[in-house]
């Protein structure tokens, strides 16, 4: 204990503290464009795997192999594998695009099946309604059910988000400069690691912990609103 | 001749229905049924549950294909595979659900509006007057900005009726539309009917209400278990019934 | 590209990755059981408790779900020897894990808990149920239901999550991975053939889970929607 005490000044210093925030920068950018891009994508995975035509069932089988392989596969070997298979194509990426690319596929694939279950979630009726009355399968989505389904895909979506933050310690392992890295490297000099991964998980705590409140709070205004 | 060609073609009905039979998750929900439907004339379809009354409905408008058959809108004959055959048919024949289906996230006006507008393509103040012409027909002209969640069964119902007849359909179907409305919301929307009627709006009507049905229709016919099983006017039919599934049926209910 | 896939060299430690995943399998069911467990005597504390107990569950319970797991078991692993404490890097992740799990499926379990009626729990107060025989008798049977499939998918998560083990050196299924890239440098080949275990473990996991919660919990799962 009284270790931790002696070690307090000099483990708060200037430098060591920009570095912790620049590595929480690294989880937030990260997570932030990881989602983002599973986002984008995930409407349109999401929008294929609801089509009806026949000639797109292949494309069909490929989206549903897609969201399961990528939602079955622990994170890591997901880091582990796109790291090896860019060591052979001998790409130079960065760790960080590296762990980008993974946590993309990642998002894409949770995020889809969080939008297809909102997509589900409007009545088929409003579907039959639309088609009566000549709507493309395209229009329907546009004018009728997103318009119906956002609110249900939001709190999860964003749920999701939250719980992302988390997953990208894993990103360490490949020597992505995020939170957790961070904090090896602090382990790593001699800090204390109560010190060290204390701090660590206040950091992650400091993170996540406003944004599932403001999730929370987005909830209730939502659910509030459906009346 | 030319005179002689309209006559001809007014004798031709404006829907053939020839022994159509068509399947829903593996069970044969219309068999083998012919039905024809003549301009301006208003047909009301009876039976029990499960007779296909609403699946015909839901047939003429594309949202159930048929096995077997033909279907024949203004002389042409629909081909259900083809997207072009689809958009005619439903270009014909407008429906109105028993559960209204007016989209959730539209107030009133756009509810009706955003199919002449967005699919039809046609100009968007004419459709727009169009539309608050018909909500004042159906008595909602102070709704107009209105959500369906604010509105009761009967005026949601209405609405449907005033958005399907924004589409300038030649037909109109309504699909049980006073069923899922607590009792003292039908009338209304019973009203609103009547007046297309008197317009002489070709209609099919799916319908409990049989003193509406007997009022309203020039032929009721009797649905059983997917095929037409007898068709008449109305008081030949209800009052002396030729076959022993109608008398039986017409034994089942209270005659209004 | 100067590499060829050979994955007939990788083959022959098939079984090896196997024995790895049954291990990856204990963790995960050992860490749930008791978590499960856990997580039922807090969600029974925040639901029938004192308010001091509640508070300090409330506590408990926000850290370990706002925090990474790796980082929690990181901290466990390093943090403890330095009060004497030391865990084996098994253990480590198991406590760890089980810590967490305890977290989140007392989460899951409160809400099963509001969900009854509270007319049925009045019924059970006047005739003098005590807060354990309350929460076996109505609580319980009446929840399974709706528990079963959030239940299940945290199980199949958990499962994933074995997986940071390997960094502490535990050889289930990612860590024999590891091991036999470290030999024989087929990194693509042994990685894929991981991946596909996973998925394979996943898959049973979800079907067995699919039949048991029809027949026992009446409670539907489906396995790919």
């Amino acid at each position: 204990m009284e270790r931790i005490l002696e070690e307090i000044p000099s483990f708060f210093t200037y430098w060591n503290i920009i570095f912790l925030l620049k590595a929480m920068g690294v989880t937030l950018l990260l997570t932030l464009l990881g989602c983002i891009f599973g986002f984008t994508f995930g409407i349109l995975l999401a929008i294929t795997r609801k089509t009806e035509n026949l000639y797109l069932l292949p494309l069909r089988i490929l989206v549903i192999f897609f969201t399961e392989i990528f939602r079955r596969i622990p994170f890591l070997v997901t880091l582990l594998l796109i790291f090896y298979i860019f060591q052979i194509f001998q790409i130079t990426d960065s760790v960080f695009l590296i762990a980008l690319y993974s946590v993309c596929l990642i998002a894409t694939a949770y995020i889809g099946e969080i939008i297809r279950s909102g997509i589900e979630s409007v009545n088929q009726e409003q579907w039959d309604a639309a088609k009566a009355m000549n709507f493309s399968y395209i229009q329907t989505l546009k004018e009728v059910i997103f318009p119906q389904a956002w609110k249900v895909i939001l709190p999860p979506a964003f749920g999701f988000f939250i719980l992302f933050i988390k997953d990208t310690a894993l990103a360490s392992q490949i020597g992505v400069m995020e939170l957790t890295f961070a904090g090896k490297i602090l382990n790593n000099k001699g800090f204390s690691p109560v010190l060290v991964f204390g701090s660590i998980l206040i950091l992650y705590f400091i993170l996540s912990f406003p944004l599932d409140r403001f999730g929370k709070y987005m909830e209730k205004r939502i659910a509030t609103d459906r009346n | 001749m030319i005179g002689l060609e309209n006559i001809w073609r007014k004798e031709l009905p404006q829907i053939e229905i020839k022994s159509v039979s068509a399947s829903y998750e593996k069970l044969k929900v219309l068999d083998n049924l012919s039905i024809e439907l003549n301009k301006g004339e208003i047909v009301s379809l009876i039976g029990p549950s499960g007779s296909g009354k609403s699946r015909l409905l839901k047939l003429l408008v594309g949202l159930l294909k048929p096995t077997s058959g033909e279907v024949i809108i203004e002389d042409k004959k629909i081909n259900f595979g083809s997207k072009e055959d689809l958009i005619f048919a439903r270009s014909k024949v407008a429906i109105v659900f028993q559960q209204y289906n007016l989209f959730q996230n539209m107030d009133v006006l756009k509810n009706v509006c955003i199919a002449p507008t967005k699919i039809q393509k046609r100009d968007k103040d004419e459709v727009e007057s169009q539309a608050i012409a018909l909500l004042e027909k159906v008595g909602l002209k102070d709704k107009l900005k209105a959500y369906p969640g604010e509105l009761s069964g009967g005026q949601q119902q209405r609405v449907a009726l005033a958005r399907a007849l924004n589409l300038n359909p030649q037909i109109l179907l309504l699909d049980e539309v006073t069923s899922a409305l607590d009792p003292e919301l039908v009338n209304e929307v019973l009203n609103s009917i009547k007046l297309l009627a008197d317009e002489g709006m070709t209609m099919f009507i799916v319908s409990h209400e049989m003193g509406f049905v007997k009022e309203i229709s020039n032929r009721v016919a009797f649905l059983d278990k997917g095929s037409v099983v007898e068709i008449n006017k109305p008081d030949q039919l209800f009052n002396n019934p030729q076959n022993s599934r109608t008398k039986d049926f017409m034994s089942k209910i209270i005659k209004e | 590209m100067g590499y060829t896939l050979i994955y007939s060299q990788i083959y022959k430690f098939i079984p090896y990755l196997i024995k790895g995943a049954i291990i990856s399998l204990q963790i995960a069911v050992l860490s749930f059981f008791i978590g499960m467990f856990l997580g039922l005597i807090f969600a029974t504390i925040r639901t029938f408790g004192p308010k001091i107990l509640d508070r300090l569950v409330v506590i408990y319970v926000t850290f370990f779900t706002n925090t990474p797991q790796l980082v929690q078991i990181y901290f466990l692993f390093f943090a403890l020897p330095e009060v004497g404490i030391m865990l084996s890097p098994f253990y480590a992740v198991l406590i760890g894990m089980t810590l967490n799990a305890a977290a989140y499926l007392s989460e899951i379990q409160r809400a099963g808990f509001i969900s009854v009626k509270q007319e049925e729990l009045d019924a059970a107060k006047t005739l003098n149920f005590s807060i354990f025989q309350q929460v076996k008798y109505v609580i319980l049977p009446n929840i399974m239901q709706v528990l079963f499939p959030p239940l299940s998918n945290h199980y199949i998560l958990m499962t994933l999550g074995t997986s940071m083990a390997a960094i502490f050196g535990v050889e289930e299924l990612t860590g024999r991975a590891l091991n036999i890239n470290s030999d024989t440098f087929r990194s693509v080949e042994i990685f894929s053939i991981t991946a596909l275990i996973y998925i394979c473990i996943t898959f049973l996991a979800t079907f067995l889970l699919a039949i048991i919660g029809r027949y026992f919990f009446k409670a539907k799962i489906r396995i790919i929607q």
